[in-house]
């Protein structure tokens, strides 16, 4: 099936979000589709899979207009969608969320639960994306849930198949997985649309990319033959920066204390296991690790949101435990929650609101018990300026902002201040190049001005970057932590859970 | 693996793209955008806030997964000021076919409306007209009657703000009732059992024994939340159900029964505890006064205090608000019991200002009524104020409705009804009135923060 985008024009209130959008995808090959957050990729492949209705231009299957009203439609033209967010039922078993919809019924409407099961077998076995059909969707990894619902379209028959941003979240091997299936599929003569801001998959997965910029297709490459630098200063329209450009650190007295730290959850079962590091003022040390292998309940505990069962955690020679999360938090330590949209912004409030989110309470922006309104705007003119977060105004509420303008707000509000440690988790996730560029540049500064900085990330590039030294984490452990430079390779092995002496000798073979 | 496209299928007007020099388009994009830096940051402007109403398309499609609450608050809040308003003129439309239909004039003509369809739309037209006519005249056409309106509005601002506040918080209070009936008892009792006090003691000791009365009494549903996550919308309309029948039999014994009698009455309440009239002839009294005083000082710790900032951050995400240091489950707690002082104090009012004495079924619904008030005010402290002005107009323009045009009074609780669902589906509204809903974001966006 040929694909064909024909001047596709999308109009906003005061804003063109697709500006005459040219694209082709090919029979059987797989399209990169790159651009920063906000250049309207989302609303272009909305618009594709008929959720958006374009204001100008027309889509054409194999030479032949067609009109995409609703899912429905795309669905029927042989277009597959798989979202970002998973759209599965937790408690339907992966056969019966693939068949939902256009399931087969016995007499009175009972589910042939045998027929779907076998289908969806034979399916996931003919597509190389094996899974269990009988498998509670909530019990799976994220990668499998992924699988699912790949699997969902391609029962749908789908030709061609838009993934938006896949490799989030997954794990590097998970990510190999889905490319591998990506090949097969594109084996077959289908063609898959592949939606990410990381230039390196592009260059290892698509046959062409299209880079969009404000709206607009500004070139088209082939991925093989194009640098990632390339790449990067075609998506953000000036040439950004991909290292960083880091002098090495002084560190002094440790300001982060880490002792036999153990953490349970709820159901009892150790997270965090025995876990013992330093993190000295003036160095950054990074830990690597497959999300889900401990690293939140860590962050957790040194922050004081979640209990210590045993061992210590001391910031600036303070004990955490005993004291309340406020006085942790005015005491001195900065965080950058993995999750900013739950854990780090109010949506709803304002820009500026948001900016005074930890010190809300603080002179100056309140007094005898009262908002000073004018403070806290001109706090947030200033911050907003000196950290170049682009929004319309500081009253703009945080949620209408880009991830990386969000990423921004928090990052403004807790370097703004002297601090003596800093815990930042996933400190770029969904963030576009040029405010990675940005943020990682701060990181550097605040750790030049005497901070404590630990970086919780489950990008291999990032904690290159930035370490002075690294750790990993598996299965509640702390490997390490080692002295920069790691090889790249040895990291990941041992974020596979590789002993350590094994994956720095392979890594150092290469 | 496709290799270069044809020419007449390359972006951007025919340049060879498949090659490595894909990054000179960069440079060039400027001069084809057009000419300035100035038009390209207005570009870059804009391209976020494309992004920012995707997002806001995206939040419409998580909101389907949020809580009740979260829901409900979005619900609440998230309407404009333009479509209340639309709201009320397709409540008081439709209300107008009901009145018509419900008229034997108009019933009559319609018998013969493909002979002569005028008749029916006159008829109709003066019965509609003749009832809105009592309704607004019997409101505010006189002394009396806007006395009689600050009288019906006094404890509806007050029972509003009481779901108001907790609302904001992101809590449902629907226990106003039990909350009205705790306060007006508390009030009452103090109020008939200190004869002789002066009045400078007698009656600010009833009013706060009211509100104390509300606030332990809103307290419970809070502090079970906070403590063992109990839901309060359940805690809050069990605790309405004891509330009632403790009144009821509190009523029967003789602490609060007048003793000659047997009808579940309480003895009046002593001259030095009753609300003081402005003028003796009207009933309006100190407790309007003492109502937008409450609103004002709510108002200031809801919307423009540090504590404030810490109920709307925990009503908004209260994930965020724990991470910031805040602590929700206290915050929960005060609101509970800040809304069921609000609702103590109603009780209070209309015990101490207008009935003197207390009667089974003395709350009449009010605590019931705070949430249509807190609902039409969206959740803001000056919006519910004035909606408990309105709807205290409304109540008292529809006894005189009924008196004048023998129009039923229920016929208002349509209307009221019709109002919260037309601001309930502001989607509802749009396409009625064809407003677009572009037009209703930006002013919502334009609104700002410190409003």
């Amino acid at each position: 099936m040929r694909l064909e985008l024909r001047g596709i024009t999308k109009r906003f209130p005061g804003v063109i979000a697709n500006d005459a959008v040219d694209l082709v995808i090919e029979p059987g090959e797989v399209h990169g589709l790159l651009g920063e957050n906000g250049a309207g990729k989302s609303t272009l492949m909305n618009i594709l899979y008929g959720l958006y209705a374009a204001d100008e231009g027309e889509i054409l299957i194999d030479g032949q207009p067609v009109e995409l009203r609703e899912p429905d439609d795309a669905i029927a033209a042989g277009i597959g969608m798989v979202h970002q967010h998973f759209m599965l039922v937790p408690v339907f078993t992966v056969a019966e969320n693939i068949v939902l919809g256009v399931e087969h019924t016995r007499r009175f409407g009972k589910l042939d639960r045998r027929r779907a099961s076998r289908e969806v077998g034979e399916l996931a076995e003919r597509s190389g994306l094996p899974v269990d059909p009988d498998a509670l969707v909530e019990d799976l990894p994220v990668g499998i849930q992924q699988r699912v619902e790949i699997l969902k379209a391609l029962y749908r028959n789908a030709q061609t198949l838009i993934l938006d941003e896949p490799t989030a979240v997954l794990t590097p091997q998970e990510a190999d997985d889905l490319f591998e299936a990506i090949r097969a599929f594109t084996g077959e003569g289908r063609s898959v649309v592949f939606i990410s801001h990381k230039l390196g998959e592009h260059r290892a997965i698509a046959d062409r990319v299209s880079v969009l910029r404000r709206g607009r297709i500004v070139g088209t490459a082939d991925p093989r033959e194009t640098s990632e630098q390339e790449l990067a200063n075609l998506m953000v329209g000036r040439p950004v920066s991909l290292v960083v450009d880091k002098p090495p650190g002084s560190p002094a007295d440790p300001a982060i204390e880490v002792r036999g730290l153990t953490v349970e959850n709820a159901a009892g079962t150790v997270v965090v296991d025995e876990v013992s590091f330093d993190v000295r003022r003036g160095e950054i040390l990074a830990i690597a690790g497959v999300e889900g292998n401990g690293q939140s309940p860590l962050v957790r505990a040194l922050t004081g949101l979640q209990p210590i069962a045993s061992g210590e955690v001391l910031i600036a020679g303070e004990p955490v435990a005993g004291r309340s999360r406020k006085q942790i938090l005015r005491g001195g330590v900065g965080q950058v929650p993995e999750d900013r949209g739950r854990d780090g912004l109010v949506g709803e409030f304002s820009v500026a609101q948001n900016l005074i989110l930890g010190r809300w309470d603080d002179e100056p922006f309140t007094k005898r018990q009262t908002l000073q309104f004018d403070v806290i705007g001109a706090h947030a003119r200033q911050l907003v300026e000196a950290y170049d977060i682009r929004t319309p105004s500081v009253d703009t509420p945080a949620a209408s902002l880009s991830g990386g303008n969000q990423q921004k707000v928090v990052v403004a509000r807790e370097f703004d201040l002297p601090i003596d440690a800093l815990v930042a988790s996933q400190p770029t996730r969904g963030v576009d190049v040029g405010s990675i560029e940005y943020i990682h540049e701060r990181i550097v500064e605040k750790r030049d001005e005497g901070t404590a900085v630990l970086i919780i990330s489950s990008e291999l590039d990032e904690v290159l970057a930035l370490a002075d030294r690294v750790a990993v984490m598996f299965h509640g452990r702390l490997v390490g932590p080692f002295e920069m430079p790691v090889a790249k390779e040895a990291i990941g092995s041992m974020m596979a859970g590789t002993d350590p002496e094994l994956a720095m000798a392979r890594g150092g073979e290469r | 693996m496709s290799g270069s496209p044809p020419p007449d299928e390359a972006p951007q007007g025919g340049t060879d793209p498949a090659t490595p020099d894909a990054a000179t388009h960069a440079d060039q994009a400027p001069e084809r955008d057009g000419s300035s830096t100035a038009t390209l940051t207005e570009d870059e402007r804009a391209a976020e806030i494309a992004a920012a109403d995707e997002r806001a398309r995206d939040q419409g499609t998580i909101g389907l997964e949020a809580g009740f609450a979260e829901r409900f608050v979005a619900a609440v809040t998230g309407t404009s000021v333009l479509v209340t308003l639309l709201a009320f003129v397709a409540a008081f439309v439709v209300g107008g076919i009901v009145i018509a239909l419900s008229d034997g004039a108009t019933q009559q003509a319609l018998g013969y409306f493909t002979a002569r369809p005028s008749d029916t739309f006159v008829a109709a037209w003066e019965v509609v007209s003749a009832a809105y006519v009592a309704l607004i005249t019997g409101s505010l056409g006189g002394r009396s009657q806007i006395s009689e309106t600050l009288v019906s509005a006094t404890p509806l601002i007050l029972t509003g703000l009481a779901v108001a506040v907790p609302l904001r918080a992101g809590l449902f209070n629907i226990g106003g009732e039990g909350q009205v009936i705790a306060g007006g008892m508390v009030a009452g009792l103090i109020g008939f059992s200190f004869p002789g006090l002066p009045l400078v003691i007698h009656l600010p000791f009833a009013l706060l024994g009211g509100l104390l009365a509300g606030a332990l009494y809103g307290w419970v549903p809070g502090v079970l939340k906070q403590r063992t996550g109990a839901h309060e919308v359940i805690t809050t309309i069990m605790l309405n159900n004891i509330g009632v029948l403790t009144s009821a039999y509190l009523l029967s014994t003789l602490l609060f029964r007048v003793p000659e009698r047997t009808d579940p009455i309480s003895r009046p309440v002593a001259e030095s505890a009753t609300l003081p009239r402005f003028v003796p002839e009207l009933r309006v009294n100190v407790g309007i006064v003492i109502a937008l005083l409450l609103g004002v000082l709510i108002f200031w710790l809801v919307e423009r205090s540090a504590q404030g900032f810490e109920l709307n951050a925990v009503g908004l995400n209260p994930h965020a608000a724990t991470t910031s240091g805040m602590d929700p489950g206290r915050t929960v707690m005060r609101a509970m019991t800040v809304g069921g002082a609000l609702a103590g104090t109603a009780g209070a009012s209309v015990i101490l200002g207008v009935q003197g004495r207390i009667t089974t079924g003395f709350s009449a619904g009010l605590g019931f009524d705070g949430i249509t008030v807190a609902l039409l005010g969206r959740g803001r402290i000056g919006g519910t104020v004035a909606a408990g002005l309105l709807f205290g107009a409304l109540k008292s323009g529809g006894r005189s409705m009924q008196a004048q045009t023998g129009t039923s009074l229920d016929l208002v609780l349509v209307i009221q009804a019709l109002i919260i669902i037309f601001v309930a589906a502001p989607g509802l509204v749009r396409a009625i009135f064809r407003v677009r809903a572009e037009e209703l974001t930006t002013a919502q966006v334009a609104k700002g923060w410190g409003s």
